[in-house]
């Protein structure tokens, strides 16, 4: 079983990236259960969603403790919320920034970490340039695609095109191309960079 | 055709497959999606004839349900929580007049405090309203039950509630199979009410019975619920036969095959509990599970047939009453009287709190190891509440109890001095 928490604030579209996620997966004959976490939510406050995908039922309903891979759609959060806890350790984390980590604060996770497996995307100015709105959700799911290829970047535009009316979904299906394709070449500069 | 869906979607496009002819609503959390799914699908033609009613509260909403299915429509409603208890006068009527309404409860906390989160307080509050109530572990099931409750309702002419667990299932994206239309149909007959107000040939329904016959009319209730208890599992096999999934009946066992001890459950935790006992199993302990899902008609016999093998029964309750403890426990222990056997109810997943497989692994070692109490509250915070304890003896006016324990956890900000 893949399991994703994606944190961030309420009107980023959280709970709607889990659900995404979640078809896509299906859509790749996969088994997946999408829920959020259930709170009072209103704009701006920190909002976790969750997504299991598994080659089998998924029958347990606990929130996800230990997940193997974390999306930060906000990365104010990073100091307010204990967002790694439980992180496994191979896990991967993509958080929505145009920084890296050491310049984010958390640099001390890439000794805890797979340094491979930590991304940073600026999934807000991506969106800002095709969908003209400051919601990252579908960017930093392509982004996760790429880092993780837990489902395909095709089966995430299928997704996405389900869910958005044609314009809206075409814009985002543009902004999660370039997200791929940027993180695919972040991920290969990695391959490459010494050791440290 | 499996689509990955939200449950409650999955619920409104079932229950739209049922055909009713007038669904009315009151919106509450959880449940809001349900009907706002249904409202859209009427708006736009595809329910024809049927007849959303926008009501002032859900004591209109069940009221205008009880009318509606008095004139022979098939009636749909859904509510949860607080809004559940303002139905409540409404709710004797409609089960005492033996109107075959069907109503989803998304089940959620009730206040004070107030809680917008699952535990089963709601339905629990209505265990004795004459109202069938079938209990879904999954949202495949919770659909599948809707299709079986409308049939069942109307046959025995008696509203059934199907509770669900709010957010957890209603909330929840997955795989599921919306009944298909020419299956329902073909399952589910039109309505051909035992009793209705029809003009030209006019009845008054709703009669003022003394001492001379109240106990005849409630007995019949009583043994309209015995029946129920025959036609469950029947209508539960059709079910399987024509749509090929095993959902609803009385109950099911699950790795009861030899089992030390039995957990008994209804829900959504029953999915949890399952994983927990497939890792108990690997490692070499004998435990099983039932899911119960019919509460009300509550099944003595096939409870007790599930239960009497095993050495050690555990009832896994998302309520409990005041002043005694479990509220299923009772049942069951009637249902198990005469049996030497240890038996325990675990209170867990109180207004939203997770049941963990963590936790359920903790209550079923201090079992095996003999430490599991008979009352059990899962993961209560034993020290915060022995600080407000310390606080009400100390202080005549300690304050409001919540308060004062959002204040220890830190939810809230300290108060000024």
């Amino acid at each position: 079983m893949f399991q994703t928490r994606i944190h961030g604030r309420g009107g980023q579209g959280v709970v709607t990236a889990a659900e995404m996620l979640s078809v896509a997966a299906f859509d790749e004959g996969l088994h997946a259960q999408a829920f959020p976490s259930f709170g009072s939510e209103r704009m701006g406050a920190p909002v976790v969603a969750f997504c299991r995908i598994d080659d089998r039922e998924i029958r347990v309903r606990e929130p996800i403790v230990e997940p193997d891979a974390l999306i930060v759609q906000d990365a104010t959060l990073l100091h307010q919320v204990d967002l790694f806890a439980g992180l496994r350790p191979d896990g991967y984390i993509l958080i929505n920034s145009a920084r890296d980590f050491g310049e984010l604060g958390v640099g001390e996770l890439t000794s805890r970490f797979r340094r491979e497996r930590l991304l940073t995307v600026p999934a807000t100015e991506i969106a800002m340039r095709h969908i003209g709105r400051p919601i990252p959700n579908t960017v930093l799911l392509a982004g996760f695609c790429a880092m993780s290829g837990v489902v395909s970047l095709t089966a995430l535009e299928a997704a996405v095109r389900e869910r958005f009316p044609a314009e809206l979904a075409e814009a985002n299906v543009a902004a999660a191309r370039e997200s791929h394709a940027w993180v695919s070449a972040e991920m290969r500069e990695l391959a490459h960079a010494p050791s440290d | 055709m499996r689509r990955q869906i939200e449950g409650a979607r999955g619920v409104a496009e079932t229950v739209a497959a049922c055909r009713p002819h007038v669904i009315c609503a009151y919106p509450i959390t959880p449940q809001t999606h349900i009907v706002e799914g249904l409202g859209a699908m009427v708006k736009a033609g595809g329910l024809a004839p049927c007849e959303f009613v926008n009501v002032e509260s859900e004591f209109a909403a069940m009221s205008v349900a009880i009318g509606a299915s008095a004139a022979g429509a098939r009636a749909y409603t859904a509510t949860a929580s607080q809004g559940l208890l303002f139905m409540c006068e409404a709710l004797y009527n409609a089960s005492g007049l033996g109107l075959p309404i069907v109503m989803t409860v998304a089940n959620r906390a009730i206040g004070a405090p107030i809680n917008i989160w699952n535990d089963h307080s709601d339905s629990m509050s209505q265990r004795d309203s004459g109202w069938i109530q079938l209990y879904a572990e999954t949202n495949q099931e919770a659909m599948d039950l809707h299709v079986q409750a409308f049939r069942l309702a109307e046959e025995l002419s008696v509203p059934v509630m199907v509770c669900m667990d709010g957010f957890v299932l209603t909330h929840a994206v997955e795989p599921l199979e919306v009944p298909a239309q020419a299956g329902v149909d073909a399952f589910l007959p039109p309505f051909a009410p035992r009793q209705v107000l029809d003009p030209d040939d006019p009845v008054t329904i709703g009669a003022m019975v003394g001492p001379e016959a109240f106990t005849e009319v409630r007995y019949l209730a009583f043994h309209r619920q015995m029946e129920a208890l025959r036609r469950i599992p029947e209508i539960a096999a059709e079910f399987a036969a024509a749509f090929g999934r095993d959902s609803g009946g009385l109950l099911h066992s699950y790795r009861c095959d030899d089992a030390e001890t039995i957990v008994l459950a209804m829900g959504s935790v029953l999915g949890t509990l399952k994983d927990t006992v497939d890792e108990l199993r690997d490692e070499g302990v004998a435990v099983g599970v039932v899911g119960l899902t019919s509460f009300r008609p509550f099944p003595m016999a096939a409870v007790r047939e599930a239960l009497k093998g095993a050495e050690r029964v555990i009832v896994l309750e998302r309520a409990f009453a005041v002043g005694v403890g479990g509220i299923v426990s009772a049942d069951v222990h009637t249902a198990l009287a005469g049996l030497a056997q240890r038996r325990h109810t675990v209170i867990a997943g109180l207004g939203g709190r997770a049941v963990t497989r963590a936790s359920l692994r903790a209550v079923l070692a201090d079992a095996g190891a003999n430490r599991l109490e008979s009352l059990r509250f899962l993961d209560l915070d034993v020290a915060l509440v022995d600080r407000e304890l310390a606080r009400v003896r100390a202080h005549p006016r300690s304050g409001p109890a919540a308060e004062n324990i959002l204040r220890d956890i830190g939810a809230v900000a300290a108060r000024p001095h």
